[in-house]
């Protein structure tokens, strides 16, 4: 029942990034084109909802199910680690016009090459962890 | 006239979505999980990947327990299922409807347009279609790409779900910095550099 509830809620998601455009690669382009105001509606939209969700459930002391804390991770402020492994990701991301969810989102529409991206995004991830230690973090 | 109101909620949920509506629902699945105590971040799944492959047993950084993760990796099955679902059980009637800028500027790198050939319809078929797979842009941008973002999406600890989404809702100055960095990355790649990869 709890592992049905968590394939729901990936269903849910991959239909908003269908209907929402978000898996589109022209929506990426145009969005980096500043040619439209869609995804940065989408991204705005999502982000003032999610502010003031987790605002409301500090004020309030809501916590998760069972009465578990809310897993919201502060993460220690460091420049190196974000700003490059940001704009790794960001180069990538404008260059397949799908960032993780939506590759996923992508493998259901029959979009087989995208079998392929996520491939290289997993040996991506591999090689993150075999040269680590060697990175300014 | 319950056959009325089916068809017309049929349409609704096809078509496709105004922004805000698809950010609300964005949300909606950010909160979702952290009510269940868990932390929304898509790419984590890479490192589990990597972990149920083997890798744990010669570098720390896979050796997790794969099991607290299960509920993540149900999750991007659910959005296969999804995008499934939204793609051929509940088709948009229209193409992507981008800017006329950009099609005009999508035209002059011999890129077709959404709908314009078969085969684009969210991405384009000169990229991704499978007879392009041993074009040399076509693999620059599958193996590069695909590379770059799971590389850059574990440095920087999140991608646009655990960073752009669940971070900046926290008001965390680490997810603020990475925003940062995927646009400074992404500008770079959409103004400089994939022209240049577009013309192999």
């Amino acid at each position: 029942m709890r592992y049905l509830s968590y394939i729901l809620i990936g269903t849910l998601f991959g239909f908003v990034m269908t209907k929402s455009e978000a898996i589109s690669w022209y929506r990426i382009q145009e969005m980096f084109r500043f040619e439209s105001f869609h995804m940065y509606g989408i991204i705005g939209t999502a982000v003032v909802l999610g502010i003031l969700g987790v605002a409301l459930a500090k004020r309030f002391g809501w916590t998760a199910i069972h009465g578990r804390e809310l897993r919201l991770n502060p993460k220690n402020l460091s420049v190196p680690r974000y700003l490059f492994g940001g704009i790794l990701f960001g180069l990538g991301w404008a260059l397949t016009g799908a960032c993780p969810g939506p590759m996923f989102t992508l493998l259901g529409q029959g979009i087989w090459l995208i079998g392929l991206v996520l491939l290289s995004a997993t040996l991506g991830t591999f090689t993150y962890g075999v040269v680590r230690e060697r990175l300014p973090h | 006239m319950p056959h009325l109101f089916l068809a017309s909620f049929y349409t609704l949920v096809s078509g496709p979505w105004h922004w805000s509506v698809s950010g609300a629902v964005i949300a909606a699945v950010m909160f979702l999980p952290l009510y269940a105590g868990k932390e929304f971040g898509v790419s984590s799944n890479l490192r589990t990947a990597c972990t149920l492959a083997g890798a744990g047993r010669k570098y720390a950084f896979f050796d997790i327990d794969w099991r607290a993760q299960r509920w993540n990796l149900l999750f991007v099955a659910g959005s296969v299922l999804g995008g499934f679902l939204a793609f051929y059980v509940f088709p948009s009637p229209e193409p992507v409807e981008i800017s006329a800028a950009t099609v005009d500027y999508l035209h002059s790198v011999g890129i077709s347009g959404p709908g314009e050939t078969a085969g684009s319809s969210f991405v384009p078929a000169e990229l991704f279609s499978l007879g392009t797979l041993f074009t040399l842009r076509t693999l620059v941008v599958v193996v590069l790409g695909g590379f770059l973002v799971g590389f850059g999406a574990r440095w920087a600890g999140g991608c646009t779900s655990g960073h752009a989404i669940s971070g900046l809702s926290n008001l965390q100055l680490p997810s603020l910095l990475a925003v940062v960095g995927f646009f400074i990355g992404g500008l770079a790649m959409s103004w400089f550099f994939l022209p240049l990869i577009l013309q192999l």
